[in-house]
């Protein structure tokens, strides 16, 4: 059943093959950059990021940038 | 109700009492690019008492879009951008004491310039200057705003403004291989502004005494996503740059050359160790039968070399613009200067 989440305050439509939040990341392009999850108000260690996402979760993402 | 801060001091929070405390503030602003221009700007129209801003580089006509001090001329008149910034902010606020710095933000000169200020704003664009910064403010013990914003994307962090709280390493457990940049990615002025307000909003705060967290912010204005998390869980005892044994790694002066691929450009700068003094004069007597278009002015000398414009500074530096390639850069220095 496809999984909607709340995601930097939008509804986004989880497709089936993402599970995780690491396989989250990789789906949005972000896999290799540095950044910081929080999934329902709690911050996520790296250790976690294999943690299911499940239906409604609320998930925050910030990654750094270079630019000013 | 005349004065010229009478709308500001109408707002509650911050009042006669909040204005008198930004009016005795001393700011420093790290980079006079586009997010330094749009803060030095709301800093010395909110009356700040003195205002430092310092950068290394020349104006461009790449910078107009969204580097909101500067005009045509400036870019026209090759001025650095400390200086152009100096002029338009005094403009602006003859209250303000402001000073302009034509300098490169290194190991060695950092501390030395932070010395004096109560707060400082990020204007700087790239990680490595930050983390140099984060260190700086950390042993001086003053509050450093950051910023950052490429393509249509921006966030805030405010760092040491609460007791205990993470900062800029903490966050960064590694650098990254390669972060976005203006040069890669674009930007849009709308996220320069909106970056910058929120620095300064918290930087406003900060002066009148309002409570803060360690809040981590992000917005993009074209896609409409937000974020926001209070970082404090994210504080690391072991942290080298703000553990209660701090060893300030980024402090640690490079004595050897150093290079960087700037911003937003196709430049190479290149420094000569320990910031050495050149003198511009001789130098340009030097070279003008090799080069073509030399100009100079008391900052800088500037010409054209083997298809690309190179630009020396007083300080020990040189722009090598039409390049991100390091070893060409270098070569081409090495061919004028032998």
């Amino acid at each position: 059943m496809e999984k909607m989440i709340d995601l930097n305050g939008k509804s986004y439509s989880v497709v089936p093959e993402v599970g995780t939040i690491q396989q989250l990341l990789e789906h949005l392009g972000l896999g290799d950059r540095i950044l910081i999850v929080e999934k329902n108000k709690e911050i996520l260690q790296k250790d976690y990021y294999d943690a299911p996402i499940m239906d409604r979760d609320q998930i925050e993402i910030i990654h750094f940038v270079g630019g000013g | 109700m005349s004065s010229k801060y009478s709308r500001q001091e109408l707002f509650a929070p911050i009042g006669l009492v909040g204005q008198q405390r930004i009016r005795e503030a001393k700011v420093f602003v790290l980079g006079a690019g586009a997010l330094g221009s749009s803060g030095a700007e709301m800093l010395v129209r909110a009356g700040v008492g003195e205002l430092t801003i310092v950068d290394r580089d020349i104006l461009e006509w790449t910078n107009l879009h969204r580097q909101q001090l500067y005009t045509e001329q400036d870019v026209i008149n090759q001025l650095p951008k400390a200086i152009a910034a100096e002029s338009r902010l005094r403009a602006i606020n003859s209250d303000v004491k402001v000073r302009g710095i034509v300098a490169d933000v290194t190991p060695e000169n950092v501390l030395e310039l932070f010395e004096g200020h109560q707060f400082i704003l990020d204007g700087t664009d790239n990680i490595e200057t930050r983390l140099l910064a984060n260190d700086a403010a950390l042993q001086l013990g003053i509050p450093f705003f950051m910023g950052a914003c490429v393509g249509s994307y921006g966030l805030t962090f405010p760092i040491g403004v609460k007791e205990g709280s993470p900062c800029l390493h903490c966050l960064l457990e590694a650098l990254p291989p390669q972060s976005l940049t203006c040069d890669t990615v674009g930007v849009i002025s709308p996220i320069v502004v909106t970056t910058a307000a929120r620095q300064t909003a918290e930087l406003l705060k900060c002066i009148t005494g309002a409570t803060m967290e360690p809040r981590l912010e992000s917005v993009d204005l074209w896609t409409g996503e937000r974020a926001a998390m209070n970082v404090q869980s994210m504080k690391k005892p072991g942290c080298p740059s703000c553990s209660d044994t701090p060893v300030y790694p980024y402090l640690s002066a490079n004595e050897v050359m150093r290079t960087a691929v700037l911003c937003g450009r196709d430049t190479v700068q290149l420094t000569w160790p320990k910031n050495r003094q050149v003198e511009l004069i001789p130098f340009a007597e030097s070279i003008r039968d090799i080069v073509s278009n030399l100009k100079q002015n008391p900052y800088l000398v500037s010409c054209e070399y083997n298809d690309h414009r190179l630009v020396l500074f007083r300080d020990g530096r040189m722009l090598v613009h039409g390049t991100k390639d390091i070893t060409a850069a270098r070569k081409i220095v090495a061919g004028l200067l032998g």
